[in-house]
């Protein structure tokens, strides 16, 4: 069977090119990434006007074709047809931002010289119009010799005609070639996009933009700084209060069904680990996909507005002392939900030295999956007192342990720049893009798909290992008179790692936990929730995880285990991004040992000080 | 009549001023790459709109019809004049 037509949707960031994607195709896309990189291949499939199927891939933006980033490279490679796990499209879709044509038309040109049959999305005319800029599409067309379409993309106008002209397109038989790539000088090109762009204003009226009057507040040198903090403050507030009711809700469901299933089956070993083993272990992960979701509305809907760019600009200054650019803020705000995404969008950062850096540190912002880790801890050992007005302790250990991690991540930055990630830095260039309302579609359209990636590594990894945990600390057998947790398998490897920590204080409970908590650090709860109820009497099985963690850890040792888990040596995930991000095991290597010294040091210290202290 | 030549840099904010010379061998090949793809010309008329909080650096300018941010260093290379009375 012959593969479905292929229209490659392109253009500049910020010309809307993925709203008019989301109008096209609507729901029916897929995200995937091409092989070798981990540069998101977006694919949806819509029905032309006369009843064929044809599949649309939204490209990354970009400003030209000589790459930049490996997002640019990649938009290259797919309209060169040199791109593995892509075939050469049939036919071009160029989306240029009406308001900002004599910019947009160079790319434009250097597409259309590519041959490909075209069709230009003239779009956001609606936001051209409010701005004073009256446009002649028809002088557009022919000027550039390809049909000009205007467009609204998030109020779906022009879609049936773009539809239609890309079906003329398609049904004229055609021999497609690829490109050679870019001819022409850029500065010969962008001249010639401004005479273009000249020819076909009719009427320029000068207003005072929206964007221009929210600019003067958002980026004013003291509301500014004001408002991105509030902005940060009631993003994290939201994460952690507004997620408490569903995540207890979804905890409560996910408990509930494990003990009605565990109830239709019989006692052993099936309904141990259907019960201690899956319910357990993937029922601790699920509860945080409110709070992922939240993060990323948050994420999706800054991004939208056009927010996460002034932020980056406001930034960009303090985070050049540590070696870094603004550019790396939103990746690290992003790693504070999981590090995973947040290496994943320094692919947004053009140099690659800054990139390196902050990958590096990117595990130290404390993700979401340290959250359990501390929560527990925090629980069972520091009493819930308050310290002052409307501060408790919990809260207030919660937050050093937060701030903990920020400012190694900043140290380590400082460090790495100045050694092994030598010679970066400089440059902080972005394009500050129009303010615009966010979509509510195309927001749940990104929501869905965070939530079904985080799901699929609930379903795979985090389900694997918990199994793989359950069964090595379910055999062999204790017999009378033995604990579970010394003769299973998983106590010989733990008593392996405890002659390492010890030294640092910590015990055998925490030494089995580590090893599945390279997996996924929220893991480590599940471990210690397991290996405490495969060892629990009958007795015992009231208490809850919190009070038996009391009972048996001294406080230096909690507070080691926190210690240790700022540092926490990342999870496989981490890793694997980190490998394919640099194209090596040089980098993620590199990461791991110095995160696993620092949290030893960090951990060692921690337990000694406060042994010294009378608390061990 | 035009102006004297003075780096971006040092223009005030809020002057539209055009550029009248960009220094590229200053520039490394990226940046030199990324400022073309912004629209960085010779006649490109443009205006400095803000600076960053901290240090008065970056600093964000129209040029064209697009605002960037760029940083000082950069914007040293780039040479304005400004339409004078």
């Amino acid at each position: 069977m012959n593969p479905l037509p292929l229209v490659a949707v392109a253009g500049n960031p910020n010309a809307g090119k993925s709203a008019l994607f989301n109008a096209l195709t609507g729901a029916r896309q897929k995200v995937g990434n091409y092989p070798g990189v981990t540069v998101e291949r977006h694919v949806g499939r819509a029905t032309l006007p006369d009843g064929a199927p044809v599949e649309f891939v939204d490209l990354p933006g970009a400003y030209g074709l000589d790459p930049s980033s490996p997002d640019e490279a990649v938009t290259r490679d797919v309209l060169l047809g040199k791109q593995k796990g892509e075939r050469l499209p049939q036919a071009l879709l160029i989306v240029v931002d009406a308001s900002n044509l004599d910019n947009h038309l160079r790319f434009a040109l250097q597409l259309i010289d590519l041959g490909l049959p075209t069709v230009i999305a003239l779009n956001m005319i609606d936001l051209a119009k409010r701005d004073g800029l009256e446009l002649d599409s028809r002088k557009l067309e022919e000027e550039l010799g390809v049909p000009v379409v205007e467009t609204v993309a998030v109020r779906k106008r022009g879609m049936d005609e773009i539809m239609s002209r890309l079906n003329e397109l398609l049904l004229q038989p055609r021999k497609i070639r690829a490109g050679d790539g870019p001819s022409h000088d850029l500065l010969t090109l962008q001249r010639r996009a401004r005479e273009i762009a000249m020819g076909a204003i009719v009427r320029e009226t000068p207003v005072r933009r929206i964007t221009h009057r929210l600019d003067g507040v958002l980026l004013h040198p003291v509301a500014g700084p004001i408002i991105l903090a509030a902005v940060m403050f009631l993003m994290f507030q939201a994460v952690f209060s507004w997620s408490k009711i569903p995540a207890d809700a979804l905890g409560a469901a996910t408990l509930d069904l494990g003990n009605v299933i565990g109830q239709a089956l019989p006692l052993g070993a099936i309904r141990s680990l259907i019960v201690d083993g899956v319910f357990a272990g993937v029922g601790a992960v699920i509860v945080f996909l409110p709070q992922i979701l939240i993060l990323f509305g948050f994420i999706l809907v800054l991004e939208s507005t056009g927010y996460m760019v002034r932020a980056a600009f406001i930034m960009d200054r303090l985070m050049s002392h540590a070696g870094l650019s603004g550019r790396a803020f939103i990746p690290l705000l992003s790693s504070f939900a999981c590090a995973v995404p947040g290496i994943m969008a320094t692919r947004t950062i053009d140099d690659p030295k800054d990139r390196l850096t902050t990958i590096l540190v990117a595990p130290l912002m404390t993700c979401s999956a340290r959250l359990p880790v501390y929560t527990l801890i925090i629980a069972a050992f520091i009493p819930a007192i308050t310290v002052g007005p409307g501060i408790g302790l919990q809260g207030l250990i919660l937050f050093g342990l937060y701030i903990s991690g920020i400012v190694s991540a900043l140290l380590a930055a400082i460090v790495l720049s100045k050694t092994a990630v030598k010679g970066g830095g400089g440059a902080f260039m972005m394009e500050l893009p129009k303010y615009q309302l966010p979509r509510l579609n195309d927001v749940m359209i990104g929501l869905w798909q965070r939530a079904m990636i985080f799901l699929k590594r609930a379903g795979t990894i985090i389900l694997g290992t918990t199994i793989i945990l359950w069964a090595l600390a379910s055999f062999p057998q204790a017999g009378p008179g033995e604990k579970q947790s010394d003769v299973s398998i998983a106590g010989h490897i733990a008593d392996g790692i405890h002659a390492v920590v010890a030294p640092i204080g910590f015990n055998k409970d925490i030494s089995m936990a580590l090893l599945p908590a390279m997996a996924a650090r929220e893991v480590a709860v599940a471990a210690i929730g397991t290996v405490y109820s495969l060892d629990a009497t009958s007795d015992q099985g009231v208490q809850s995880l919190e009070q038996r963690l009391a009972g048996r850890w001294s406080l230096a040792t909690a507070l080691a285990f926190l210690a240790w888990f700022v540092f926490a040596p990342q999870c496989i995930s981490t890793i694997a991004v980190t490998r394919r991000e640099t194209n090596g095991w040089k980098w993620p290597l590199f990461m791991v040992s110095y995160l696993f010294v620092l949290a030893y040091i960090a951990a060692g210290a921690t337990y000694w000080t406060a042994v010294a202290f009378g608390l061990g | 009549m035009t102006g004297p030549m003075i780096p971006l840099d040092q223009l005030k904010l809020g002057t539209r001023a055009r550029i009248a010379a960009i220094d590229w061998a200053v520039l490394g090949e990226s940046e030199a790459n990324r400022l073309k793809q912004f629209g960085f010309d010779e006649g490109v008329s443009i205006e400095p709109l803000h600076l960053g909080p901290f240090g008065k650096d970056p600093l964000a300018v129209k040029v064209g019809r697009m605002t960037v941010a760029i940083r000082k260093a950069q914007a040293k290379a780039v040479k304005v004049t400004t339409e004078a009375a």
